[in-house]
């Protein structure tokens, strides 16, 4: 086995909380809030999105209003700066806070308006709509389990995007398509065939291949990094989502 | 942004982590942490026990591996199956079993399970312990939390972690799981247990076994024979429990068919009552043919 792709081998140290946007929340330097905020959103706005479409069975149109006016509201109100590590995941602790203020907002009647006095951020609605239509109604899970199961999808997304922008960064776009190739598309390919598409030599391709794995996790333990309070609690997120204990 | 289907997430989660989909977490116990997770190339549910990280010693990992192997060659249909065993990446140690649906003992007799179902759990449990002994196997914590009632009621006794192997026929030694420390749950635990004693043998199950009859019959109207069966299982001399599981869950099934247990010596009357309530439809035909005899005679008379 490749040792750097051995799980739990030697690459698997990370920085401790520098790079947690949970820590950032509770900054007094609003630069660092903002974009400690701008990273929580990133990560959690279309898990957020679908969940009030199929928990609160909420429109379209007042799904989006919720999940802009409940990142708004706890940006204002500085509520993710308010997460204790020791009580929950921050992932439940989120949950808990959206199903309050959408409580809230229903029981006041008040719907937030798009455009209104609250943050309007630039989210991609559409495509998380897309993806609701095409692939929600054959869930089966209780929406707790639905919502970490797409926050999990989009966390993976997220980490495929920042590989791929990554790669394109550093003149290794071949690792990436190899990666995509093998690692993404619906169709099954082999090493050989992958040589001879890419012009290369199969054990090339296989080092290729090892190394893209390798980078794409530590982009994806990058990720979890960011969106977690404390090491303990990034431990146990990474044991419960991989199995795996990262030193 | 590609959407990634659900198998392609698993596969990448696979490429991240190991081939098991952690799903949640079901508990966790004095050695480590019982998750549920989906096996991506099997595609089915199955629980991991796994040794907790931080608590890591080799006294841990050699009783996690032993639990293992103590299930494994435990097959009985009321013993939860063994499926994979092994050391994750990161140098953890696991082992999956079957994911048990239903629900566990405690809950399952709070939705209101009856006497005779109790009973008849109750007898399932003891018949696999009784094979447990039977392979020098004690399980040494059993308790209402420890056994699973599945969904097609099914009876499996769970968490073999304190388990003490009485004659290992790989080693001339008594080998243990766990020895030198007090295990256990107090309200079930044996008298000598909860006293330390190494040496604690089947009787130690039984009392506990006791225990457990003694919980499920609770919060129901039962009679003396009943409560003396759990009064003897749980004798605080070993020597005046049952003798071994067997004699128990016998016991048990004398209960059910309303016949004398061994526990309880009945008097006259009580021996009485007991036959006409086992053959109640055969006294009430009897009265109903004196009743009708009397009847003609006194018509007869007239």
């Amino acid at each position: 086995m490749d040792p750097d792709t051995d799980i739990g081998g030697p690459l698997h140290k990370f920085p401790v909380t520098n790079h947690s946007a949970i820590v950032g929340a509770r900054s007094d330097d609003e630069l660092v809030r903002r974009r400690a905020f701008d990273t929580i959103l990133n990560s959690y706005w279309k898990p957020v999105y679908k969940y009030v479409r199929l928990k609160w069975q909420a429109t379209n149109e007042d799904a989006k209003d919720l999940t802009q006016g409940f990142f708004a509201n706890a940006f204002e109100k500085h509520h993710f700066a308010s997460y204790d590590a020791t009580k929950a995941s921050f992932q439940t602790f989120l949950r808990t806070c959206l199903d309050g203020f959408v409580a809230n907002e229903r029981k006041a009647g008040q719907r937030l308006k798009r455009g209104g006095d609250k943050d309007h951020y630039q989210l991609d609605f559409a495509a998380a709509e897309a993806e609701l239509a095409a692939h929600a109604s054959a869930s089966t899970l209780t929406p707790e389990d639905y919502f970490h199961r797409e926050w999990v999808r989009w966390m993976f997304t997220l980490a495929v995007e920042a590989f791929r922008e990554r790669c394109v960064e550093s003149g290794r776009l071949v690792q990436f398509q190899l990666f995509e190739r093998y690692d993404l598309d619906d169709t099954h390919v082999s090493y050989a065939s992958l040589a001879q598409e890419f012009g290369l030599e199969a054990t090339t391709v296989n080092n290729y291949l090892a190394a893209a794995r390798r980078d794409f996790r530590r982009i994806v333990l990058e990720k979890l990094r960011e969106i977690t309070a404390t090491d303990e609690e990034f431990h146990v997120e990474a044991r419960s989502l991989l199995g795996v204990d990262v030193k | 942004m590609k959407w990634l289907s659900d198998d392609k997430l698993a596969h990448l989660l696979g490429v991240v982590g190991t081939k098991y989909a952690f799903v949640k977490e079901l508990g966790r116990g004095g050695m480590g942490t019982v998750y549920l997770a989906e096996d991506r190339e099997l595609d089915r549910l199955v629980a991991i026990k796994v040794l907790s990280a931080p608590e890591v010693t080799d006294d841990l990992r050699r009783r996690m591996i032993r639990e293992a192997q103590i299930i494994a060659r435990l097959e009985h249909p009321g013993i939860v199956p063994v499926h994979d065993a092994g050391t994750l990446p990161d140098g953890r140690i696991f082992y999956a079993m079957k994911y048990v649906r239903g629900s566990r003992l405690d809950e399952y007799t709070a939705q209101g399970a009856s006497l005779n179902d109790r009973l008849r759990k109750f007898q399932a449990v003891c018949d696999a312990v009784a094979f447990a002994h039977a392979h020098g196997v004690i399980h040494r914590d059993l308790k209402p939390q420890n056994i699973m009632i599945g969904s097609f009621g099914e009876v499996l006794v769970m968490d073999w972690g304190v388990a003490k192997i009485r004659e290992d026929p790989c080693q001339s030694a008594v080998y243990n799981t766990s020895d030198g420390t007090i295990i256990g749950t107090r309200d079930y635990m044996s008298p000598e247990q909860a006293r330390g004693e190494i040496e604690i043998d089947e009787r130690a199950d039984i009392y506990s076994l006791g225990a457990v009859l003694k919980f499920l019959l609770n919060d129901q109207k039962v009679g003396k024979a009943a409560k003396a069966i759990s009064a003897k299982a749980m004798a605080s001399v070993p020597g005046d429990r049952y003798a071994s599981t067997a004699e128990l869950s016998a016991d048990i099934g004398r209960l059910l068919d309303a016949e004398s247990v061994s526990a309880y010596r009945e008097n006259a009357l009580e021996k009485t009552w007991r036959w006409t309530a086992k053959n109640r439809f055969l006294v009430l035909l009897v009265l109903a043919y004196l009743v009708m005899r009397i009847f003609l005679i006194f018509t007869s008379r007239r």
